[in-house]
């Protein structure tokens, strides 16, 4: 098994996804494309648990199933927020996120 | 090349190939559809590395529940059937950045790795990862259960003004 091939196919899935972040102007593709990110990462965790022979075996793979869990989480949220914007302002671009104080 | 590398060429290029349609196209249901296609290369990725657990793990969490939030999320927003063509904002500086960041890592890899070769290590079954989880990871688990409960309420709150602004006496 060549480490290489998973490596460098993560590699290029988070520049798609850092592309995407920066790319795209809807939200709920903005959180698709961090969740490209995301799987980039837990992808390069289990190529080095296979690859490196570490002092615990398998803590890549924990890893991975915790970076899981975190990015549950924040899909959870992220749609609560990308939710609650739609309901304030009737649109979804990140673009038109008014960033001035608004008075609350 | 063994029969793990022409798999693992394979899978990889369709998730790279689904992953670029995810941020390519034009049509806001159907990159949620190629993100299914990509997350699922991605767990037989996983499942080819020996990883079983985070393989199924991934299927279950990321192609069933993230997937059916995000189509969800598609649908409350109201978002427009068949392509729409403000999705996107000028392409250059993600280029840059997101190109430089991808073929930049994946340079430093290839020189990390070369052609080296590994034999692939026993597989990280159930058994062998609950065992790793409870013997040297306790403490990392309790703190994400805890972090579950936090984006719980959380979400509830964000997305109920009702309760979020009650004691403010927001009127809106």
């Amino acid at each position: 098994m060549r480490p290489v091939i998973p490596y460098v196919t993560a590699a290029l899935l988070f520049g798609l996804g850092v592309y995407g972040v920066l790319r795209r102007r809807n939200a709920v593709l903005v959180l698709m494309s961090v969740e490209l990110m995301l799987n980039a990462v837990n992808l390069i965790l289990i190529t080095a648990d296979t690859t490196v022979r570490a002092a615990l075996p398998q803590t890549g793979q924990v890893f991975a199933l915790f970076v899981i869990v975190i990015a549950a989480a924040e899909v959870g949220v992220g749609l609560a927020i990308v939710l609650q914007l739609y309901r304030l302002r009737a649109t979804v671009a990140v673009d038109e996120v008014p960033l001035e104080k608004v008075d609350a | 090349m063994t029969a793990a590398d022409v798999l693992l060429l394979g899978l990889g290029a369709v998730a790279v190939g689904s992953g670029l349609l995810v941020v390519t196209t034009k049509h806001l249901v159907r990159a949620g559809l190629y993100l299914v296609v990509c997350l699922g290369a991605v767990a037989g990725l996983y499942l080819v590395l020996t990883a079983e657990l985070v393989a199924w793990v991934q299927v279950l969490i990321y192609v069933g529940a993230v997937v059916v939030l995000l189509l969800f999320a598609v649908m409350l927003t109201r978002a427009p059937i068949g392509a729409s063509d403000d999705l996107d904002r000028p392409g250059w500086p993600a280029l840059l950045v997101g190109g430089g960041a991808g073929l930049g890592l994946a340079a430093l890899l290839i020189d990390a790795f070369r052609w080296t070769k590994v034999d692939l290590p026993e597989a990280g079954t159930a058994e062998r990862l609950g065992t790793e989880i409870f013997r040297s990871w306790v403490l990392p688990f309790e703190v994400l259960s805890v972090l579950l409960l936090a984006a719980l309420v959380g979400a509830i709150i964000v997305s109920r003004p009702d309760i979020g602004t009650a004691g403010k006496g927001a009127d809106r």
